[in-house]
């Protein structure tokens, strides 16, 4: 009996991983249903990238409507990315704020410098300790931030054209409008 | 009127692929040789009928049929005859089109080359990858035409993905998805044999050649596409533990533990449970890879669909076939007999602690890609596995998996004297010592531990193999016996030598490129020089240039050595006329020992530019070690055994022929 135990194990092994494939289905890798949604975003309070004694929190963004947007360098789908946000930031509808997630800031102002820089302010979160308060478990990730600072949207992956113009862009408007 | 031909053709095959799966199965439970028999002509039928098929959408491409939708997303009038032909699978449905084609081909390859073998072998195994088949088919009638039409049709084709218009890329595929596919042969010999509950070494004979033969295309495929990603991408990586990656590594890490394993079952009769387990799983991970690029599970760079539907289906068929299969081995396999025993200090050891050794990493892989998954769906809050995470493993178990290959081939099977292995390791020990000395020098290892252990790994594993070389020729002439050698029989020996010096230049490459690498942003006017690692790097401007469908700016970078002018490099940014995105094309100085590898920029005003120029040690090991290993495939599946196996089938055939 314990013999023929032994060799169910690999398709219990098998049935474990299909379950988790299952619900991974239901999950939509652009728009996960985080728990933070319409929740005030976690606190934080992070040095600036171009001047590391100076810090920012999420406090000093209240009372506008704006896109957080967590990226690296080391982050193959940020360097997609990043042109959809450098048009972005060049139409000015909306203002974008970023966390450089544990990486090298001296690649990373590299980068800013060469693929242009497209946010008001980029924040540095070394250790990934507000990436982990944030919920992110992959660069890049992006949060749509009301004016009470309550996180109405989180994508994660690659911003593209089509999903700002239909979708995230007509909700900043909206956002806006509220009180 | 040519798509209408090529679905039909699908139709036709998936009817054949359903008789394929059921008759010649059912006849071998119940001895009906008649029903057995039809497996080879419904082989044959299955291949004719999906290359009209594959025939069919390359001629929409090469039409410029935009009609088609798979076409008018994919191709473009402008396209070079080659991409045109690439495009056919540039994205998911032409991919899969592909898949199930090969797998009609390897079907085929078994059907016209198994006459040697039992009939109710041949009618089991062709019935097992007939329902794969059925599987595939059905999931693109289904969920993913190719030949699906659009009205109105566009005028022009939205062009195949930039990033996809590479020579490397073109060929990267079907590589990739002949080794995914070929693993269906060894998966059909195992299914087989749990089916008729005889393991023997027989089977692991027959499945042998076969398996390498898969095995070669995935090093292959797998080797073009880290090189395609080096070369396109234009950021300078050559692995990025991407899922898709990961994806094609499983089975290959899988397969190769496959490869050794058989090796045992066939000479010596042990493992034989554990090698079917690891047939069932190599191709199981092949599926899964399948599924995790297709269903939009995880995200990744490389992902071209993701579609929930699609998702659901492939999960059913993937429960199918490897749940099935699965459920047949905890059936089967308790009853088969365990084989030969061994000691502790036997080939069968190492060959056991290489089994293990490649199935942890594997197991390591597969838990690194779905982790982020796992937690998601566990509701443990989220985690990311990076770079950091894999590559950490692979420090703490390459060294493990080195010391083994180096003494695998020194040992015998079933038994050794400690004192006589250590005699048969005593001179390779002895280089090894030395160079570890040497490479404990801080002017070699530069201070980096790291770049030590590389060498004295790489150092064990050439050291081993060449004094194992050296044994083996010791008693005959020089040179002249390994030629005698090589040309009478015993490929297998060399082959298998030569792709573990390949693992070797793969850690020499891995160690150069991670710890010497230079990698420097600049800002450059025309005539501007900078230094790097030595080399002169001279900045002459940008021109405009044009290309069949894309407008470029090529930058133009000349090197220096001492003075010296040693080449000319010309990255370019292209701009397709179909995407508004622009790409980089890095260009590269190769010589064996480094890449000059420079990527052009942004302008920066001024005639200024961005660049980004990288001094890349040994990259090439890395590619190199491929090659070699794939070579050695090659080389063993060339055997004398497999030969005479296929003169036999000759003479048969020519029997046949007579009669």
């Amino acid at each position: 009996m314990k013999r023929s135990m032994k060799f169910l194990l690999p398709l219990a092994v098998f049935l474990g991983i299909a379950v988790f494939l299952y619900r991974g289905l239901s999950i939509d890798p652009h728009a996960i249903p985080s728990p933070l949604i319409d929740k005030p975003l976690p606190p934080f309070e992070l040095p600036l990238l171009n001047q590391p004694d100076k810090t920012l929190s999420n406090r000093d963004l209240l009372g506008k409507v704006y896109l957080l947007n967590v990226w690296a360098t080391w982050c193959i789908s940020c360097r997609a990315e990043h042109p959809t946000l450098v048009a972005l930031a060049r139409s000015q509808q909306v203002d974008l704020y970023g966390i450089d997630w544990k990486d090298d800031d001296a690649a990373a102002t590299v980068w800013l410098n060469q693929l242009g820089d497209p946010f008001q302010a980029v924040m540095v979160d070394k250790k990934g300790r507000t990436a982990i308060d944030l919920g992110v478990y992959g660069a890049p990730e992006t949060f749509l931030v009301d004016k009470k600072g309550v996180v109405r949207k989180k994508y994660a992956g690659a911003l593209t054209p089509s999903l700002l113009n239909d979708e995230i862009l007509p909700l900043v408007r909206q956002l806006r409008t509220e009180s | 009127m040519i798509p209408e031909i090529g679905n039909f053709s699908l139709i036709v095959a998936l009817s054949l692929a359903i008789l394929l799966a059921v008759f010649p199965l059912w006849g071998s439970l119940n001895n009906r040789y008649r029903w057995m028999r039809m497996a080879r002509p419904l082989a044959v039928g299955l291949f004719v009928f999906m290359a009209i098929s594959f025939g069919c959408l390359v001629a929409s491409f090469l039409n410029d049929d935009f009609s088609v939708l798979y076409v008018a997303t994919n191709g473009n009038s402008k396209l070079p005859l080659m991409y045109k032909i690439s495009a056919v699978w540039g994205a998911h449905e032409g991919s899969l089109l592909l898949w199930a084609f090969l797998l009609s081909g390897w079907t085929l390859a078994i059907a016209m080359f198994s006459r040697s073998l039992p009939l109710q072998m041949v009618a089991r195994v062709l019935s097992v990858m007939a329902f794969v088949a059925i599987g595939f088919l059905l999931f693109m009638l289904i969920t993913s035409n190719p030949f699906e039409r659009i009205f109105p049709a566009p005028l022009e084709g939205r062009d195949l993905n930039p990033l996809l218009q590479d020579p490397g890329l073109a060929i990267h595929p079907p590589m990739l998805y002949m080794g995914y596919v070929g693993f269906a042969v060894a998966f059909g010999f195992a299914i087989a044999a749990l089916i008729g509950g005889k393991l023997d070494a027989a089977w692991a004979r027959w499945s042998r050649p076969w398996t390498t033969v898969a095995w070669v295309f995935l090093t292959g495929g797998i080797g073009l596409g880290s090189w395609w990603a080096y070369d396109e991408l234009g950021w300078g990586g050559w692995w990025f533990w991407d899922p898709v990656e990961n994806a094609s590594f499983m089975p290959w890490l899988v397969g190769t533990a496959l490869i050794h394993s058989l090796a045992v079952t066939e000479k010596r009769g042990a493992f034989k449970s554990w090698t079917v387990l690891l047939a069932i799983a190599t191709f199981s991970l092949s599926l899964l890879g399948t599924f995790l690029v297709r269903s939009g599970v995880l995200n990744s760079v490389h992902a071209f669909a993701s579609d929930p539907a699609r998702g659901v289906f492939i999960l059913v068929f993937l429960c199918l076939v490897v749940g099935g299969s699965l459920a047949l081995y905890a059936w089967r396999a308790p009853s088969v007999s365990s084989g030969g025993t061994f000691g502790l200090l036997s080939r069968e050891t190492f060959l056991l602690v290489n089994n293990l050794l490649l199935s942890v990493v594997a197991a390591m892989v597969l838990f690194g890609t779905l982790a982020p998954l796992i937690y998601e769906a566990m509701g443990w809050g989220k985690i990311s596995v990076g770079f950091p995470w894999f590559n950490r493993m692979f420090v703490i178990l390459t060294p493990l998996l080195a010391v083994a290959i180096g003494v695998g081939p020194m040992s015998r099977w079933k038994h050794n004297d400690p004192k006589w292995l250590f005699a048969q390791l005593r001179n390779a020990l002895i280089v090894t010592a030395i160079i570890a000395v040497i490479s404990l020098l801080p002017w070699v290892n530069q201070g980096h531990l790291l770049v030590s252990l590389g060498l004295v790994l790489a150092a064990w594993i050439v050291a081993s193999h060449v004094e194992n070389l050296r044994l083996r020729i010791r008693n005959r002439r020089g040179i002249q016996a390994v030629w005698q050698d090589l040309r009478n029989g015993s490929r297998s020996y060399y082959g298998m030598w030569l792709a573990h010096i390949g693992v070797a230049a793969f850690i020499i490459g891995i160690t150069g490129v991670t710890n010497f690498e230079i990698e420097r942003d600049l800002r450059m006017a025309p005539g501007q020089k900078a230094e790097m690692a030595g080399y002169e790097f001279v900045f002459e401007g940008v021109v405009k240039s044009m290309g069949p469908n894309y407008e470029a700016d090529r930058g133009r970078v000349s090197i220096y050595q001492d003075g010296e002018k040693i080449g000319v490099l010309e990255p370019e940014k292209r701009v397709y006329f179909s995407q508004a995105k622009p790409m980089t094309e890095a260009a590269i100085d190769i010589t064996w020992s480094r890449d000059l590898y420079v990527s052009l920029g942004e302008p920066l005003g001024n005639g200024e530019w961005a660049l980004r120029l990288y001094y890349k040690p040994f990259v090439r090991w890395i590619w190199a070690a491929a090659i070699l290993m794939a070579l050695g495939g090659l080389l063993s599946v060339s055997d004398r055994r497999y030969r005479i196996l296929r003169r036999k089938v000759s003479v048969r055939i020519g029997a046949e022929a007579r009669a």
